[in-house]
């Protein structure tokens, strides 16, 4: 387990730190590791800011903590180590007719990450998220470790999901499946010329499907700004399927094809070029396309094909935006979009989607209403004080932003967005007295010194 | 510590009543700098910016103690200013500096020592003694105020150039030194600025205020750039003016 020190960063490549990195390969190795602080647990490094690093501390890598026990069909559940990834159950899962109940834009993140970050996909307004199906995890913590679950600890269970780390390290959890026909999508498309019309059509017919998400174009003004593409569907039954489809009814997830090899010099990603990608995504989605069969990889993660995609964006890195209001506030959706493109900040396609309820995790993001996430390259000089005109607007609506993403917060707009916070540093506190568990995240927003 | 754009949000700066270091404080707090510790000499001088920088959005200034020209002070002003920052730092501004009319001093052996311990040796001293804290901390940026009075000599102020001259090498190898552990060191190099430290003299082409100074070193501080001109034209100038022959240099500089 003997730890050496590496320079860690988020997904964005913003603000590397350096810490002592190891890599436990047993949960006894764990315990060690917890007996000195600050030290932070680490997965496959997906957050976009700086949750899972920890300057001049130790990071504790999960992937080790890695086993999966065969499915229990009984019950629908998979019990798997905290540094399995959602990619490695889908390998084995799919096969065997069940996906993960919640995935986000990406397979490569590992359940310890994904509890951290209480994560939420396509189907949140339907099944809420990654929390709402985890059955119960065992928690390494400084005071030794528990088995949780919503009955034993609903405390210990629901802080822990959203908390970004901060009550210990999840050395395994026990997931509720979701049983497919098939791994392919039945996916509805629908093409619409401005924001007003996609909302519309989310807010009155999203409730009918179980998968919904629209890719808004933020970088085009006037009448048609906010234009989006949106795709809604569900899992394709046996009886749906023909062709290779048919032949192939529970195909795997495939793997990346490409990979980008290096950091561009100055990044690919510019006002023009984006401009440009975000035109033609708009183009090449039909106008209105019924009950088309998707992979699931296209549906559920296409940025998966293209591996370390992140490093388009050059040597300053980006970020992602990502906030949400209730649903007396949606107009909060046209003006962050509105801000961004008058302020000429180049914006990849916006992901617009719509939450459920949330659960009752004091830190965890999801709330009933819109949700909106913007990538974002660093570099215009305007963007810092832009965003944080955002987050007055957001937070004067009682949104918040979300951790998993965040990567420039205030400790002040943190406290006003999540006033629960103080919740989960009660929690965290029964567990963890000393306050150990500490990231950079954790430091820039006042959650720990 | 420092977000996705580098914001600081902790500083400390070494020679804490500098004009043009106040003046970038003044807009670091107005982003995210919250704690401040000034190590500084003036006691008065110290007061007021304390009350300005809270002003300015702080909400902890502490001052701490510091003798430049004592550079074997340096390792306990550093130990006392992080002790003061809550124990890390996100940025170190090291801005300590005085200039002097060469005609006075460079008769002077006292003077020409007082210099060099003020605006080289104590620096230098000071950064040895950061150097192991900022790679204990794992994170961080250090901003060095060189100058462009370094960059070649000229006659009217070679010793103070040759103190900005020294800092300036420094400050590239110790960033170099410190790179590969994420720590940014940058050097800016500011032409004359109108300031108390300048107040009476000639202005040199291309003066900027202090407030244009400040902007300049506040958008460097979030660049990836190793070396900063202040302002940016300045290195165009310097790249012209160091290929010319001495004699000609001589008769430019006498110019100005």
């Amino acid at each position: 387990m003997s730890g050496h020190h590496e320079l860690l960063a988020g997904w964005g490549n913003t603000a590397p730190s350096m810490a002592e990195v190891v890599r436990p390969r047993t949960e006894a190795e764990v315990a060690l590791a917890l007996s000195s602080g600050p030290i932070i647990a680490r997965g496959l490094g997906r957050s976009y800011g700086d949750p899972a690093q920890c300057a001049g501390g130790t990071v504790l890598l999960n992937r080790g903590l890695w086993h999966l026990s065969p499915i229990d069909l009984a019950s629908g559940t998979i019990t798997v180590g905290a540094g399995v990834s959602l990619d490695e159950i889908l390998r084995v899962s799919v096969a065997a007719g069940y996906f993960v109940a919640v995935t986000p834009g990406t397979r490569q993140v590992t359940v310890g990450g994904a509890i951290a970050a209480d994560i939420h996909g396509k189907n949140h307004h339907l099944d809420g998220s990654f929390m709402n199906h985890v059955v119960s995890f065992r928690l390494a913590t400084p005071l030794g470790e528990v088995t949780v679950t919503k009955e034993s600890d609903p405390g210990l269970f629901w802080a822990t999901g959203g908390a970004m780390g901060l009550t210990g390290v999840v050395l395994e959890a026990t997931l509720a499946l979701m049983p497919i026909e098939s791994s392919w999508v039945s996916v509805d498309t629908e093409r619409f010329e401005n924001l007003d019309g996609v909302m519309d059509a989310m807010a009155t017919g999203d409730a009918d499907y179980r998968y919904s998400v629209a890719w808004v174009d933020c970088m085009t003004e006037g009448p048609r700004m906010g234009r989006a593409v949106l795709t809604r569907g569900d899992h394709a039954p046996r009886s749906a399927l023909e062709g290779r489809s048919a032949r192939h009814p529970l195909e795997p997830p495939a793997a990346p094809l490409l990979s980008v090899p290096l950091t561009p010099p100055s990044g690919l990603l510019n006002r023009l070029s984006i401009s440009a990608f975000n035109e033609a995504w708009f183009r090449k989605a039909p106008k209105k396309a019924d009950g088309e069969l998707h992979s699931l990889s296209s549906f559920f993660h296409p940025l998966d094909g293209v591996d370390r995609w992140n490093r388009m964006h050059g040597p300053r890195g980006f970020l992602q935006y990502q906030f949400v209001v209730d649903d007396a506030h949606g107009e909060v959706v046209r003006t962050a979009i509105e801000r961004l493109s008058s302020n000429k900040v180049p914006s990849f396609l916006a992901v617009l989607k719509r939450f459920g309820p949330g659960n009752p995790g004091p830190l965890s993001f999801p709330l009933e209403g819109w949700t909106l996430a913007l990538d974002i390259p660093v570099g215009p000089p305007q963007l810092p004080a832009v965003l944080d005109q955002l987050d007055e607007i957001v937070s004067e609506a009682g949104g918040r932003l979300y951790l998993a993403k965040d990567s420039r917060l205030s400790p002040e707009m943190f406290a006003t967005m999540y006033p629960r916070a103080a919740d989960l540093m009660d929690v965290a506190r029964r567990v963890d007295p000393e306050g150990r568990l500490s990231s950079d995240l954790s430091r820039r927003i006042g959650l720990t010194d | 510590m420092r977000n996705a754009f580098g914001q600081p949000q902790s500083v400390l700066v070494l020679g804490g009543t500098s004009d043009i270091a106040l003046a970038v404080l003044d807009r670091l707090c107005g982003e995210r700098t919250r704690t401040v510790v000034l190590a500084g000499r003036d006691e008065t001088r110290l007061a007021a910016a304390t009350e300005r920088l809270l002003a300015a959005g702080a909400t902890t200034v502490e001052c701490v103690p510091m003798e430049a020209s004592d550079p074997s002070s340096a390792p306990a002003t550093i130990e006392a200013g992080l002790a003061a920052a809550g124990g890390r730092v996100d940025l170190v501004i090291v801005a300590a500096s005085i200039l002097t009319d060469q005609l006075e001093v460079e008769n002077d052996p006292a003077a020409i020592s007082h210099l060099f311990d003020i605006n080289l040796t104590w620096p230098a001293a000071a950064l040895a003694a950061l150097r192991p804290r900022l790679l204990a901390q794992g994170s961080g940026q250090v901003a060095i105020i060189s100058s462009v009075g370094g960059v070649l000599p000229r006659r009217d102020n070679y010793s103070y150039g040759a103190t900005k001259a020294g800092l300036d090498f420094i400050g590239i190898g110790y960033g170099d030194s410190l790179r590969d552990a994420g720590i940014k060191v940058q050097v800016f190099r500011p032409g004359f600025v109108r300031s108390k430290m300048t107040t009476g003299l000639d202005e040199a082409p291309m003066t900027i205020d202090v407030s244009e100074a400040a902007d300049a070193i506040v958008a460097g501080l979030a660049s990836n750039a190793s070396v900063i001109w202040v302002p940016s034209k300045l290195r165009l100038v310097f790249g012209v003016m160091r290929h010319l022959p001495r004699p000609l240099f001589r008769f430019v500089a006498s110019r100005r």
